[in-house]
């Protein structure tokens, strides 16, 4: 370093330069500073915003079940497609693509996303199956995401659409039973925050926020055996008849729970194209018809209750028709003196007014309303009618026609309750769409005694000279009741046109199950309730009693088993087509 | 004497620095499990949803009406071919 003397000592300039480093030194730390400490939450926030995300979890809505646990409506997962158009705006070009995988209109798909391509969330397509949903995201086109969706489907399709209703895309119950558990069977949707990557896909779940709360399950009263036949009956009637409409119902008698509820014409739930206005409407219970002659066992309860009346008192119905106030009640022939129970039988207009007018009105309408007529039943399904029962300022003549049936109205449900109070010996017991583990407390409506005399007036009514022989069931005691009305519109009764209905209750003994069948306008020559809508309850009942193992209680033949050669005796039976037969296993005869 | 303290102070930034990559570590590895737990539930679900729609569509009444009545040639027994048990 000889030269070191040499060398000029520039102090200032090094000073400068020196002081320049130090300055941008201090500047780096003040920036390091201000990012790290001073405004580090709101560097936090803005990096947050661009990479974490907030994305809602849809909840499980509740599974609905018949009475064994078989399912009515399932929710399944499946993935929405939707788009951001904000960012896919540079890669239009791909679009095609996905319209390929979700096999929809590429051109279609480009316009929609065009059109709004200021927003930021346009569905593509909702609800797909998951496998397509991983096909969509295995393309990793930016700013298209999938959401994880439930999708309703009703195995049992067009059998249980009226009463179980539908919930729509977004999982809001819109009719039915849907409808009314909806509280019931929709979950709290949860949320999650989730980190995406440059394209935008998300990539990792960073926490789940609150988790989403699934929907409870709701098990129905419905028996979905019964349900499937009395569909298959009904519609078959109702198709062989030409009719345009009919409803249904089976009602067990001891709990007043629905057992099945069908009408004709029916819709698939899980075909939303066939969710056309009316169509879905549960006649059963939200379109009402003045319920004709099925009324006539609740005016000769009445009567009965009084004290005054017994099965075997005798009515003039001569000359076959009957002027109160000027107007006419007719019979279709002359039935001369008849008893209360022949007026049941032979299902006399004549006859049940003359009764009826022996009556006070209280007692005529009293049993009428203690029996739900007029009122709601009870059952919460939306959209329920009450019918209609007048009783203020009612003239003698419209005390007579209510006796056999005409104005009032009713619902299906309504007429099935008011037999079932007939069926379990005076009990009204409110009606239930979900399943009752308990037994519930019912009102008597009417004393045990008037309710036996009713039936057994009513097991005639099925016999072979009553008017409903086709609702007879081989082995099991039958009681019921047919109605023939003409159809009320605007101005009058209908010459033409008719409804058909019958109710009916079996095992007629200890009474298990009540059904109401209604035919709206068969159109096929016929139009007696006893040949319409009878051969529907024989259908149906037969096979409802023998699913729910209800023994029969009218067997003709019986015969000991531990006689000798008791199987060979059986066998040669049978083969002589005889009787029914019962195998004692005790050794008694039954 | 400051500096053993010093240096056990060292050591033990030094350690508690290692537990918290640990932790994290497990952190992370218990998260991606618990990810894959939730994919699995997801995946269930729907395989659940997919057999209780199979085993419905099987199990249809229609289809087993017909599957009786057609392919096994079934019916009902009439009244009178039916013995009756009773206890």
């Amino acid at each position: 370093m000889k030269n070191k003397n040499n060398k000029p000592h520039y102090q200032f300039r090094r000073m400068a330069i020196l002081s320049v480093f130090a300055l941008a030194i201090a500047g780096l730390f003040w920036r390091a500073l201000d990012m790290q400490v001073i405004n580090r939450p709101f560097f936090k926030q803005q990096g947050d915003a661009r990479h974490l995300r907030v994305v809602p979890v849809s909840a499980h809505r509740g599974d609905i079940y018949d009475r064994n646990g078989e399912p009515l409506a399932i929710s399944t997962p499946v993935d929405s497609v939707w788009a951001n158009p904000k960012e896919i705006k540079n890669d239009l070009h791909r679009v095609t693509e996905i319209a390929k995988t979700l096999k929809i209109n590429a051109q279609h798909l480009k316009n929609k996303l065009v059109k709004n391509s200021n927003r930021e969330f346009v569905y593509i397509l909702r609800q797909v199956s998951p496998d397509i949903g991983e096909k969509v995201k295995a393309l990793s086109i930016p700013g298209i995401y999938l959401q994880r969706e439930y999708k309703r489907y009703y195995p049992a399709g067009e059998v249980t659409s009226h009463v179980i209703g539908f919930a729509n895309v977004d999982d809001k119950g819109q009719e039915g039973l849907e409808l009314a558990y909806d509280d019931w069977l929709s979950g709290e949707p949860g949320s999650k925050r989730v980190i995406r990557d440059r394209l935008g896909q998300v990539i990792d779940d960073v926490e789940r926020i609150s988790a989403a709360e699934p929907g409870k399950s709701v098990r129905l009263s419905i028996d979905r055996r019964i349900q499937y036949l009395a569909y298959q009956s009904l519609k078959s009637a109702v198709k062989k008849q030409k009719a345009i409409a009919g409803s249904a119902v089976v009602l067990d008698v001891q709990s007043g729970e629905v057992l099945a509820m069908v009408n004709q014409p029916s819709f698939n739930a899980n075909d939303r194209s066939q969710l056309k206005p009316g169509v879905y409407r549960n006649r059963s219970v939200t379109d009402v018809f003045e319920p004709g002659s099925t009324m006539k066992p609740f005016t000769v309860a009445a009567a009965l209750e009084t004290g005054r009346w017994h099965p075997k008192d005798n009515v003039h119905t001569e000359p076959g028709y009957y002027k109160v106030q000027g107007s006419m009640i007719k019979d279709i022939r002359n039935y001369g003196k008849i008893n209360l129970e022949e007026i049941i039988l032979k299902s006399s207009n004549v006859g049940i007014s003359k009764v009826a007018l022996s009556l006070d009105k209280e007692q005529q309408l009293d049993m009428y309303m203690k029996l739900g007529f007029g009122v709601n039943s009870g059952s919460g399904f939306p959209g329920e009618r009450n019918g209609n029962l007048r009783s203020m300022r009612l003239s003698e003549f419209e005390r007579a026609t209510m006796s056999f049936g005409y104005g009032l109205s009713v619902t299906p449900l309504q007429l099935a309750r008011a037999y079932s109070a007939i069926a379990a010996n005076g009990v009204l017991y409110p009606v239930s769409f979900l399943h009752r583990d308990e037994p519930i407390e019912g009102e008597q409506v009417m004393s045990e005694a008037t309710a036996k005399k009713v039936r057994r007036m009513m097991e005639r009514v099925v016999s072979p000279e009553g008017t409903a022989n086709k609702a007879s069931i081989a082995n099991y005691r039958v009681a019921g009741k047919t109605g023939t009305m003409h159809k009320f519109i605007s101005g009058g009764y209908a010459k033409d046109r008719y409804l058909s209905v019958f109710a009916g209750m079996a095992p007629a003994s200890n009474p298990r199950l009540v059904m109401v069948v209604m035919i709206n306008e068969p159109r096929n020559g016929q139009h007696f309730g006893g040949l319409v809508a009878a051969p529907v309850f024989s259908k149906v009942i037969s096979g409802a009693l023998r699913l729910l193992d209800i023994p029969p209680d009218n067997l003709k033949y019986t015969m000991n088993p531990l006689e000798k050669n008791s199987t060979k005796n059986v066998a040669e039976k049978l083969d002589q087509n005889s009787r029914q037969k019962i195998i004692n296993a005790k050794g008694k005869s039954a | 004497m400051i500096w053993i303290i010093i240096a056990l102070l060292v050591v033990a930034v030094m350690g508690s620095a290692i537990g918290v990559i640990y932790s994290k570590h497990q952190t992370r590895k218990i998260f991606v499990n618990l990810q894959k737990i939730y994919k699995q539930i997801d995946d269930l679900d729907i395989e659940w949803g997919q057999l209780q729609l199979e085993q419905s569509a099987w199990s249809s009444h229609g289809r087993i009406e017909k599957i009786a009545r057609k392919k096994l040639q079934m019916t009902l027994p009439k009244a009178n071919e039916i013995i009756y048990i009773k206890q």
